[in-house]
């Protein structure tokens, strides 16, 4: 009976950690689904086979050594599935702002240093080396996102994708515009939900750290910023987020960097 | 004499990959070569994520967010601390009531860290099983007890930021929003449940067989007069320092170890330890009689000088945070503004607090618009990174290098996991000097 458990798998890569929590931030809940499922491999939880073959393996963390791209095949070859969860496996996390700087200074300098340190030129997400089946956005993902995606797959179908923005949330709450009551620059008009509209609701302008909403206008957000009295660089920073790597933030930080120099 | 000669040639390396239950990517290297101990090293190959550089240039609320990307486990650690050097450049002091919340949202994560660290990560080696799903075979009363005392420090996290890991709440002079008298009773009914179970935790975690291993070390934390410390104090020693936190660095030297991505900590050129263990040694005298009381019945001298008591100073800050969360909260009201307003400006500042962990200093400077100009970041575990790679060679030795390799193995690891490092948090700072032309 065990062994027709379906398998799961949680590898790290670059990143804080603060996506396996939510399966360790699960409470009672994960005793539950340590018996629905077979854990394979969970280092953070005591679970060691690296190189065990599994129906899903969720993916933590971006890649930034030249080891990261091999144990990323292997990661691939052994799962049936691979979900990659947060921000930093999705879209390289704040790390890849190093993307950003002058990358080859900075690895330049940590290679006139020690020896041991290999680095790639730019920190990648998941999807720039291996197929990746399904992406859970966020930093971090929350145990909502990441328990239906286990259900999803174990009953065959794929998990919903959030596709709204945190602005429509917003709204759905009822929430003040933190935007058109205080001249705030937020993102929520361009970020996509998972998060409840979290930051308004507490007051302040969302941050961004669901990623770049599909069909979103960043131009248009922008120039509202401009019309909020923000200089270039300013507006520039704001799409520096934890999802920087999300082409449309990446885009718009680009956009007004350009314009700033 | 016969010890040696059966030690004699015997070369035996040891290396465990990856390390299991803890926080981050790590790795032990032994050498034994003639039965000594020929080559020790706890290697951390985590890549740096060059934090520092990303905080350059950014008004504060970004440094707040950016900060807390260095460690999922202990969020509210690195934006307390910035958030507090911060304060001490823009002169801001935020009130009394933001000052007792940051306490108790701080509270949550010692709760949550401590919890996590005891059941999920150290227990199993004590109960000879792997992980916890296997520990909950053999106690599932004493897991589920620590998964809701972890959920609970998540929960008065989340109360004041939304959400546990990267909450959204703190902002220089206080928090974006205060929480709700609704809200807050909720909490307030599930900290008085949980007395019993800190209590129940405490015992249990007395009743594990430790092994009494004493070692000389230095322990060095905050401290200030009358409270347990958490956010504010002096950084002391039993050692002899007194320091206050701008102070710091006249004493403490950071150092690039060949072997890892992290930066090692000396004071005065010396090992030393900070942590759940280092405050109970430095602090016993500001706990609460009960606590004191209860830790003396099971039989907890202080000051420990055997390192395995961290695991018992970690359920006993589980006691204190429980019941320090529940006092706070208890004549709770929701102030006129939970923050007072302030003016960026240009200057220099430190923040230290305890993180779960341990000591967690930052030191920025700022620009006229009060965007950060330098940032310099000191997390608990680089700092104890040498001290632990001292416990290991005295620990091994004492056990005996002729023991199975296995042995040897699990004794290391167990060793290594009993300071909860958190390598992500230490492999985040390699500091690059970067000369522009
Ligand atoms: S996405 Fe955010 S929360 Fe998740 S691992 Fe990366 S930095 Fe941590
Ligand atoms: S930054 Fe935006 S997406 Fe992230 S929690 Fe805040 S509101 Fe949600």
């Amino acid at each position: 009976m065990a062994t027709s458990k379906p398998s799961i798998a949680v590898h790290k890569f670059s990143s804080c950690d603060g996506c396996q929590l939510a399966f360790l931030n699960l409470g009672e809940d994960l005793l539950q689904l340590m018996e629905l499922v077979d854990v394979r491999h969970f280092a953070e939880a005591g679970i060691l086979d690296e190189e065990a073959d599994v129906d899903i393996a969720f993916v933590e963390g971006s890649l930034s050594t030249p080891q990261d791209l091999e144990r990323i095949q292997q990661v691939r070859a052994h799962a049936k599935y691979l979900i990659t969860i947060g921000a930093c496996a999705t879209a390289g996390g704040l790390q890849a702002l190093r993307n950003l700087a002058d990358a080859k200074e900075w690895v330049a300098a940590v290679y006139a240093q020690p020896e041991y340190i290999a680095s790639l030129d730019k920190v990648q997400p998941i999807r720039a080396a291996v197929p990746v089946d399904f992406e859970l956005w966020g930093c971090p993902v929350n145990g909502r996102q990441v328990v239906a995606a286990v259900r999803a797959l174990l009953f065959g179908v794929a998990p919903i994708d959030a596709k709204d923005k945190v602005c429509m949330e917003c709204k759905r709450q009822q929430a003040v515009c933190v935007m058109v009551a205080r001249g705030e620059a937020c993102l929520g008009p361009v970020t996509r939900t998972g998060c409840g509209a979290l930051c308004p609701s507490f007051g302040r302008a969302c941050y961004g750290c669901y990623g770049a909403a599909e069909n979103a206008n960043a131009v248009s957000l922008g120039m509202r910023m401009q019309g909020l009295g923000l200089p270039a660089e300013q507006i520039a920073q704001h799409f520096e987020t934890t999802t920087n790597q999300s082409p449309l933030f990446a885009q718009a930080t680009a956009r007004w960097r350009g314009q700033h120099g | 004499m016969s010890e040696d000669r059966k030690l004699e040639g015997r070369k035996i390396r040891i290396r465990v990959p990856v390390l299991a239950r803890v926080e981050g990517e790590g790795a032990l290297d032994l050498s034994i070569e003639n039965g000594m101990l020929s080559e020790l090293r706890l290697e951390i190959y985590e890549p740096p994520r060059f934090f520092e550089q990303f905080l350059i240039g950014n008004p504060a609320q970004d440094v707040i967010d950016r900060v807390a990307r260095i460690c999922g486990i202990c969020p509210v650690a690195y934006q307390m601390s910035a958030v507090q050097a911060l304060e001490a450049i823009y002169g801001v002091e935020p009130s009394l009531w933001a000052q007792a919340m940051r306490r108790v949202m701080y509270c949550g994560e010692w709760l949550q860290s401590h919890s996590l660290h005891i059941h999920l990560l150290a227990a199993p080696d004590f109960f000879g099983v792997n992980s916890a799903a296997e520990l909950a075979r053999l106690d599932a009363h004493a897991v589920r007890r620590g998964l809701r005392l972890q959920g609970l420090g998540n929960a008065l996290i989340a109360l004041f930021g939304g959400r546990s890991v990267h909450p959204v709440g703190v902002r220089v002079g206080g928090f974006h929003s205060a929480p709700s008298l609704v809200d807050v009773s909720a909490v307030t009914e599930r900290l008085r449940e949980a007395r019993t179970e800190a209590d129940e935790l405490l015992r249990w975690v007395a009743s594990w067989s430790l092994p009494d291993d004493n070692q000389d070390f230095t322990s060095l934390a905050l401290r200030h007069p009358g409270e347990y410390p958490i956010l504010r104090g002096r950084l002391v020693s039993d050692a002899g320092h007194d320091l206050p936190i701008d102070q710091f660095d006249t004493h403490m030297r950071e150092f690039q170890a060949p072997h890892s991505t992290a930066l090692h900590a000396l004071l005065d050129d010396k090992p030393y330890l900070v942590g759940p263990l280092a405050r109970l040694n430095l602090n016993a005298d500001c706990l609460p009689d009960e606590l004191r009381a209860l830790l003396a019945e099971v039989g907890l001298e202080l000051p420990s000088r055997n390192m395995f008591h961290s695991a018992l100073a970690r359920a006993a800050e589980i006691w204190l945070a429980v019941n320090e969360a529940l006092s706070i909260l208890q004549d709770y009201a929701v102030p006129d503004s939970p923050y007072v307003e302030h003016q960026p400006c240009e200057g220099e500042g430190v923040g230290c607090t305890e993180a779960p962990r341990g000591v967690l200093w930052h030191r920025y400077t700022t620009d006229a618009n009060g965007n950060v100009k330098t940032a310099r970041i000191v997390p608990p575990t680089s700092q104890n990174q040498a001290r632990i790679e001292d416990d290991l060679r005295q620990s091994l030795l004492r056990l005996g290098l002729d023991k199975p390799e296995d042995e040897l193995r699990l004794h290391g690891e167990k060793v290594i996991r009993n300071y909860d490092p958190c390598i992500s948090c230490a492999t985040h700072f390699l500091r690059l000097r970067v000369v522009r032309s």
